[in-house]
């Protein structure tokens, strides 16, 4: 009893949390600003609980694990949730279900804690639709938008087919090896082309999830027409869930196949940097900007899980994404504050931003460099960790192509950057009023933009969890 | 008259998805094409209850979880559900030709 209150700790946190809002729904209306205020203060004791009384061990027969590192990725998705209600404040405000969307995206986070604790493929597959399924409803909330409720049935009908692909990919698993066990699985692969099918198919699934590249069309729709808050939660906490899983998936259950998976890894992950690039290049709609910057963000990601090192690999792909969460959320920060009141998502319209909103334009600067991996910020020693990880392999064309692709990205990041502070504009967007709330997450994610780079003990901190 | 064997059932099974795959591509109508995903499905369900019959007989993994696709795909087709018909209520169609804002 004592193990399953330490061990499921996050959890049930979690899970308290979303039975309150579901009373407070129930009961007397509550103005919606006490309310987010309530809420706020719930997520920050939600995440502040995770850096204590964490033990590490098994639960159910081997189906629910915790480890340190598990630990500190659940700590990392929580930090972002707790973000995303700062940062979108001003939208939660004026929404008339707020309770709703909150209780949908901790369930969602509530799926990826499961997904990432998983042992088993069933509590694999469980987790994973928990994890999708609500961030689908999410996308349907601006519910008298047209776009809106096109995005949400790309969501949907993908995530669905998606899983339906999974689920074949999981059922030949289970022909070939008797065992849906992940602590099995891996001592009776052997290769043969059964498992190597089962393998692409299962490779798929999580392609989908995690936009890469043949399975990328949905993420550019669905981001454009979602409402901000979603698209956020979307880019930066479904796809860090979906990353770390990825990632233990390939290195613990298809260890033996290792020769196989890296050569799929290797050209996707060439496929959608290009691409990803390629197409953020002629983007004119900011949201769509950030969209096709993030498919190719996950290209770079694989670069990383491709090294297939259980210490190195694992650390550098950690480090990126609590970089790249700082970075996604302070952009789509700015974005929103500017879309909030405006209207306006045009990369055009930004022209003369910095002659009118200095602090948002230094956040948005910070952000997209931070993107593009230009020191002094972060994002450059996150990639730097990740290329190093990635030639431990020795294929050098490999980061010869992907160091070419951040070439690439740093032309299109810089678009943005340029038009914000050089060109000029005879109509800027006027003088922006920022939730307070707001101003104060954008300030955290600019911080440690500079600070993650500068101490180098986050990243032995990381380490040492392994 | 040949008994059914595992042969028999993987090749219903595999030929099922891909109808599903090809349906699912080929349809334009949004209901169809959830259809055509219940299909994927269950052709899933079906490969589990072969190999847990004929290869895993002693282990009951297989048909535990079929179960839990078929609860699985029921909440999957209710939030889909709910999807198109708000997608109805804006589009006043449930053809994804006419859904076409969001593009290129």
């Amino acid at each position: 009893m004592n193990d399953f209150l330490t061990l499921m700790k996050p959890e049930l946190v979690l899970t308290g949390i979303i039975f309150l809002l579901l009373f407070v729904k129930l009961g007397k209306g509550i103005k919606n600003e006490p309310l987010l205020l309530i809420i706020q203060v719930l997520l920050l004791l939600n995440f502040l609980s995770g850096f204590f009384f964490n033990e590490e061990g098994t639960l159910f027969d081997g189906m629910y694990l915790t480890t340190n590192m598990i630990v500190l990725q659940k700590n990392i998705l929580n930090l972002s949730v707790y973000l995303i209600s700062l940062l979108f404040a001003g939208w939660f405000k004026k929404s008339e279900h707020m309770p709703e969307f909150f209780m949908l995206m901790l369930s969602a986070l509530l799926g990826m804690f499961f997904l990432i604790s998983s042992g088993n493929l069933l509590m694999f597959f469980l987790a994973l639709e928990l994890a999708t399924i609500p961030v689908a409803a999410m996308a349907n909330f601006d519910l008298d938008k047209k776009r809106s409720s096109e995005a949400a049935m790309k969501m949907i009908l993908s995530s669905a087919f998606s899983s339906g692909i999974l689920l074949f990919g999981i059922s030949l698993v289970y022909g070939a090896t008797g065992s849906i066990s992940f602590a099995e699985i891996p001592l009776l692969l052997y290769g043969t082309p059964l498992e190597i099918l089962a393998l692409v198919f299962l490779f798929g699934a999580f392609a989908f999830k995690l936009s890469i590249v043949p399975f990328h069309l949905w993420t550019a729709d669905v981001y454009e027409g979602a409402p901000m808050a979603t698209t956020s939660f979307l880019s930066v906490v479904s796809k860090g869930a979906v990353a770390f899983v990825f990632m233990a998936t390939l290195y613990k259950v298809f260890q033996p196949m290792e020769t196989v998976w890296y050569n799929m890894l290797m050209i996707l992950s060439i496929a959608t940097m290009i691409i990803g690039n390629l197409f953020a290049l002629r983007q004119q709609n900011i949201k769509r900007f950030l969209a096709f910057s993030s498919i190719a963000q996950v290209g770079f990601i694989m670069v990383g899980i491709s090294s297939s090192h259980p210490v190195e690999g694992v650390t550098s792909v950690v480090y990126f994404i609590l970089i790249y969460i700082f970075s996604n959320l302070a952009a789509f920060g700015v974005a929103a504050a500017i879309a909030s009141q405006t209207n306006k998502e045009e990369i055009d319209d930004y022209k003369g931003l910095y002659k009118t909103n200095p602090f948002l334009s230094w956040v948005l600067a910070l952000a997209l460099f931070s993107l593009a991996g230009i020191p002094p910020t972060a994002g450059f020693f996150g990639k730097l960790f990740l290329l190093t990880a990635g030639a431990s392999k020795g294929s050098y064309l490999f980061i010869t192509i992907t160091a070419l692709n951040m070439i690439i990205s740093l032309y299109y990041y810089l678009r943005v950057i340029r038009s914000v502070f050089m060109e000029k504009n005879e109509k800027p967007i006027e003088k922006i009023k920022i939730e307070p709330s707001a101003k104060l997450a954008l300030i955290i994610c600019g911080a440690a933009i500079v600070l993650i780079g500068l101490l180098s003990w986050i990243y032995d901190y990381i380490q040492s969890l392994i | 008259m040949i008994e059914p064997g595992l042969y028999h059932m993987l090749f219903l099974s595999a030929a099922l998805f891909f109808i599903g795959v090809y349906g699912f591509f080929t349809r334009r109508n949004l209901v169809t094409m959830l259809m055509s995903i219940e299909l994927i499905l269950n052709s899933v369900n079906l490969n589990f209850i072969a190999f847990n019959k004929y290869l895993w007989y002693d282990k009951l993994d297989g048909l535990f979880f079929t179960i839990f696709i078929i609860a699985i795909a029921a909440a999957e087709a209710a939030v889909a559900i709910a999807i198109i018909i708000n997608l109805y209520r804006s589009h006043k169609s449930i053809d994804v030709e006419n859904a076409e804002e969001l593009k290129y």
